[in-house]
This record gives structure tokens, sequence and C-alpha cells, in this order.
């Protein structure tokens, strides 16, 4: 301990310095490591042969029948969840009803089953000889091996999202903007579209980034209730395994490079929310 | 002024109607599912249970993917600490972008995370060593998917944290280790127990990242969830739900724990 020339105690300035440069050194090789050179080696792998093979096969008709289901899952998956966490938000928040506290400590459930528990279980729900499967078939709706079985885990997967976010953001705002609307009018159609929904925008918009990410990136979930059926029940998650374990690495790194091309977007968009709810 | 009024007042005035609504939602979805599973492997009594859950290759599979988990989760609570403190402490170039990538394994699908650790770490990649369908592979898949866990709950803490009391012990005396250990890590404990809860009930259920990587080898890599996939295409939906009552209850227990760490937080916050 060095005393300098005020008479008080002060830290070796070599020592922390050097302390703070290993800490550093540390967290950023142990990122490097993991995350960012794997990642790196993908995108290298992928266009090793040059642009136009990686092109090429990421223009397959399996591929381009993948991308296109992966979209459907996403285009029915988000919107559903979307609907369902601005529900959800604003009866855990705003009411009063029996059940409330269940629901409130269930939502988070999702998170805590394993991806292919969640096929599990939709199998003995949905399938030919689960709970429904008999009414279901009955009605010729096929839900396991087929798209709706495989939108159902999607949404299983991605179904917090949302709610965590807005339920916060509604915690917050309170509710004297709209009682003051009410008070002078305001149906109540007009007070969530012009107050509640304009306050909570910003949380929407996040759930909503991370339950995209979610639905198009899911697999074992997808993958145990699909039945892999190529070219039909095949959603880009699961042709990128498929490829893989037909030897055809190339297909496998662009697809991934695709997704993960998908993903760094989610990350930028992330950001650029996180400093818009920064300044607002 | 909307296109669905009466959808929306309905939510809006009537939040009976919308918990609902939420409830039957989360229902056909959630909760009936998960109820099949339990009743299903309750089917053959709880002899029929005890001996899908004790059958040696199920035995095995949780063994190892507990014991993975916990050095996964033991390795986070340090890596994480430091990346947290780092990213809250430190100041260099491209600190920005670091911080940003570290969410990448939560936007990444896991069936790409596990391509891009074989992708250099495996047979084919140029690293010096192969962990190609080893445990170790194990180890590392869960170590990417779990990454961010413990930095993101550890690093909002350590933004709001009073440098007066670290200032305050520095003064009389104390060096930078003691002042982590006395009057940093009380504060941080919480966050980073409650990180690690996360983490570890993400890493018990994670398959994705896992199934290219392991190479599934029975008593050797082989983990849980992908013992499960194998005894859903092999039809035993049966003892498939056995085990999945046993990784849903530990999940459900670590979960408990995590909002019971947070809400005592809270507490102690106000």
């Amino acid at each position: 301990m060095h005393v300098d020339a005020s008479g008080r105690h002060s830290q070796p300035v070599g020592d922390s310095r050097a302390a703070r440069l290993t800490l550093r050194a540390i967290a950023l090789g142990y990122l490097a490591l993991l995350l960012a050179l794997p990642v790196g080696m993908v995108f290298y792998n992928t266009f090793a042969d040059g642009f136009a093979a990686a092109w090429e096969s990421v223009t397959t008709p399996e591929a381009q029948h993948a991308f296109w289901l992966t979209i459907v899952m996403v285009a029915i998956a988000v919107p559903l969840n979307t609907l369902f966490g601005i529900t959800a938000a604003l009866a855990l928040v705003r009411g009063n009803w029996r059940g409330k506290t269940i629901v409130g400590a269930i939502i988070d459930i999702p998170f805590a089953v394993s991806p292919v528990v969640v096929g599990l279980a939709l199998i003995l729900v949905y399938g030919r000889q689960g709970w429904f499967g008999e009414w279901l078939t009955d009605h010729g709706v096929q839900v396991i091996f087929s798209i709706p079985g495989m939108v159902m885990a999607t949404i299983f997967v991605s179904l917090p999202f949302v709610v965590r976010e807005v339920v916060p953001v509604l915690r917050e705002i309170g509710v004297e903007q709209e009682q003051a609307a009410q008070t002078l009018g305001a149906s109540p159609s007009q007070i969530f579209w012009r107050i509640t929904l304009p306050a909570i925008r910003w949380g929407v918009a996040y759930g909503v980034i991370l339950t995209t990410a979610r639905a198009l990136g899911e697999y074992g979930a997808v993958a145990v209730v699909s039945g892999k059926i190529v070219g039909e029940t095949q959603t880009l998650t699961l042709h990128v395994e498929e490829q893989y374990q037909q030897f055809d690495l190339t297909g496998a790194y662009a697809a991934s490079v695709v997704l993960a091309l998908i993903a760094l977007f989610v990350i930028l968009s992330m950001n650029l929310l996180d400093r818009r709810k920064e300044s607002s | 002024m909307s296109a669905l009024p009466r959808p929306a007042a309905i939510v809006v005035a009537r939040p009976a109607i919308a918990g609902a609504l939420a409830t039957a939602y989360l229902s056909l979805i959630v909760l009936i599912p998960l109820a099949a599973v339990v009743v299903e492997s309750s089917v053959d009594g709880w002899a029929g249970f005890w001996d899908a859950i004790t059958a040696p290759q199920a035995v095995a599979a949780l063994r190892f993917t507990v014991i993975a988990s916990s050095i996964v989760v033991a390795i986070n609570v340090v890596t994480g600490t430091i990346i947290a403190w780092v990213l809250v402490r430190d100041d260099f170039p491209g600190k920005r972008t670091v911080n940003a990538i570290i969410d990448l394994p939560f936007a990444l699908p896991t069936i790409v995370a596990g391509l891009t650790l074989l992708a250099l770490y495996g047979p084919k990649g140029p690293a010096p060593f192969d962990i190609g369908f080893t445990r170790v592979a194990v180890l590392a898949a869960l170590l990417f998917v779990t990454l961010p866990f413990v930095v993101r709950s550890v690093q909002p803490v350590l933004m709001e944290l009073d440098r007066e009391m670290e200032e305050a012990a520095q003064s009389l005396g104390a060096g930078g280790f003691t002042v982590f250990r006395k009057v940093i890590l009380p504060t941080l404990l919480p966050a980073i127990a409650s990180g690690a809860g996360l983490g570890f009930a993400r890493a018990l259920g994670e398959f994705g990242s896992v199934v290219l990587i392991s190479g599934n080898i029975p008593f050797k890599t082989e983990v849980a969830s992908v013992f499960l996939f194998g005894q859903i295409e092999s039809n035993n939906t049966r003892g498939a739900a056995a085990v999945s009552v046993v990784l849903l209850l530990v999940s459900f227990a670590l979960l408990l724990v995590v909002s019971w760490i947070g809400t005592r937080t809270d507490r102690h916050a106000r």
C-alpha cells in the first residue's frame, strides 16, 4: 500500500490496471472462443467454395420450401402470441379475477420445459392416439406430423415473451391517463387505441422481436411433431440438420448463415429499441 | 378510428373476460398438453413410473445431464460475473458491440449454435483439438446457449451499485479483491443465483445445440432430452413421459427458487 504526497492511502496504480486488463482479457478471450470464432467459422465455411455455391445451396427447392414454411410458422405464431400477450398482460395488471395469481405464476412455464417434452406433450393430446385424437380424425384434421402441430409447438415455446415485456410497462404507466380519458367520455376502445397501446408500444415491439427470433429458430419441439418429411414439414432449422446428416455441409452452413444473419438483425433491432426506450 | 373496436373494448373494459380468453389459450397450448404428460406417465402406476425412470439408459442420461448442467452453471457463475464486470466497469473500443453479441445465443437457433461449435472444434475444424462427439462437446454447447443468463442478470445490479461503499472500504485500506469479496459480491449474489438457476433449467432441457455435436452415444454423451427424443421416435411415449415428468419437476423447482430470490431481493430493495 502506497501513501501518496497528500498522506492518503491510494491503490497502487499498476496493480489495479493489471487486474483490469486481466479481467478484460479473460472476458474477451472467453467470448471469442465460445461465440465469435465459431460463428465466424460458419460464415467462412459457407463462402469457402465461393458465393455462387453458397447461393445455389440455399436456393434448392427443399431449402426454399423450408424457408417459406418457417415464414408461415412465424406469420401465424407471432400475431397470435402478440394478441395473447397484450390481452394477458392487461388482464394480469388491470384485472382482479379468480385464478389471476395462478395464471401469473405459470405463464413462464414454457421457458422451463425442454423442447422435446413440448413435442411429446402435444402428441399426447393432439396425436392420433391422443386425448383429442379421435375427435380431430373424425373431423378430418391432422395436427401431429403436419403443419398445425408445428405451429402449436412454435406457439408454445415463444408464448411468454410479449407478456413478460408488456407487464412491467403497464405497471409503470399506471391508470391515470386512462382514467382521465374515461372522465372525458372516451369509449374503452378509444382508450385502448389512443392511450394504452401507444404507451406500451416499445414493450410490445421488444416482445415481438424476441417472439419472432424464438419462432424462427425453434428446432426440438418442431422436430418431434413434424415427422421431418423433406419438402413438406421441414422448416429451416430442420433443413440445417437434414443437410448436415446428408453430408451436404455447404448446404447446412449456408442455411445456418441465413439464420445467423436473421439473429444478428434481431440483436441490432433490440439495441435500437433499447435506445428508444431509454430516450422515451 | 379503429378497425376492431369491440375486441379492444372487451380487453380494456372487462379484464375478467380477457383473463378467461388468455387462460383458455394457455390451457390449449400449454396446460392440457403438460397435464397429458403427467397422466401418461402414471398410466402404469407407481411401479411402471419407477421402472421407466430407473432404466439404466434413462439413469445414465439423467445423471449426465445433471452433472453437465452443474459444471456449466459453475463456469457461468465465474465467467458471467467477469463479463458483466468488464462490460460495466471497464471501457475499451468496441464495448458496445461486445455487449450486443452477448444476446447472440438467445437469438441464434440452437441447431445453428451446435453447428458453429462443430465447424470450429469438430473433426473437420481448424482447431488444434477435436471435441466432436465427446462429453466436452456437450459442455461447450451448453456453455454457448446459457452464456447470457448470468451476464444479463448481474449487469443491471452492477450498474446500480453504489460506488461509495467501495470507496469507503478502499480508503480504509481494503485491497481490490477484498473490496470485491466483502462489499460487491454480497450485493451481487442474488442476481448471480437467479441467473445460475435460469441457466441450469435451460441446460437441463437443452436439445438442439447438443444433438449434432454430442453424437448421442448412450451411456456416454447422451443427454436427457436426446434420450427422450429416441424414446418418442421408438414409440415408447409412456417411458418418455415418466422421464419428462422428472425433468419438469426439477425445472419447476428451479423456477420457484428463482422467483423466490426475486421477491426476496425486491423486498430488501424497498
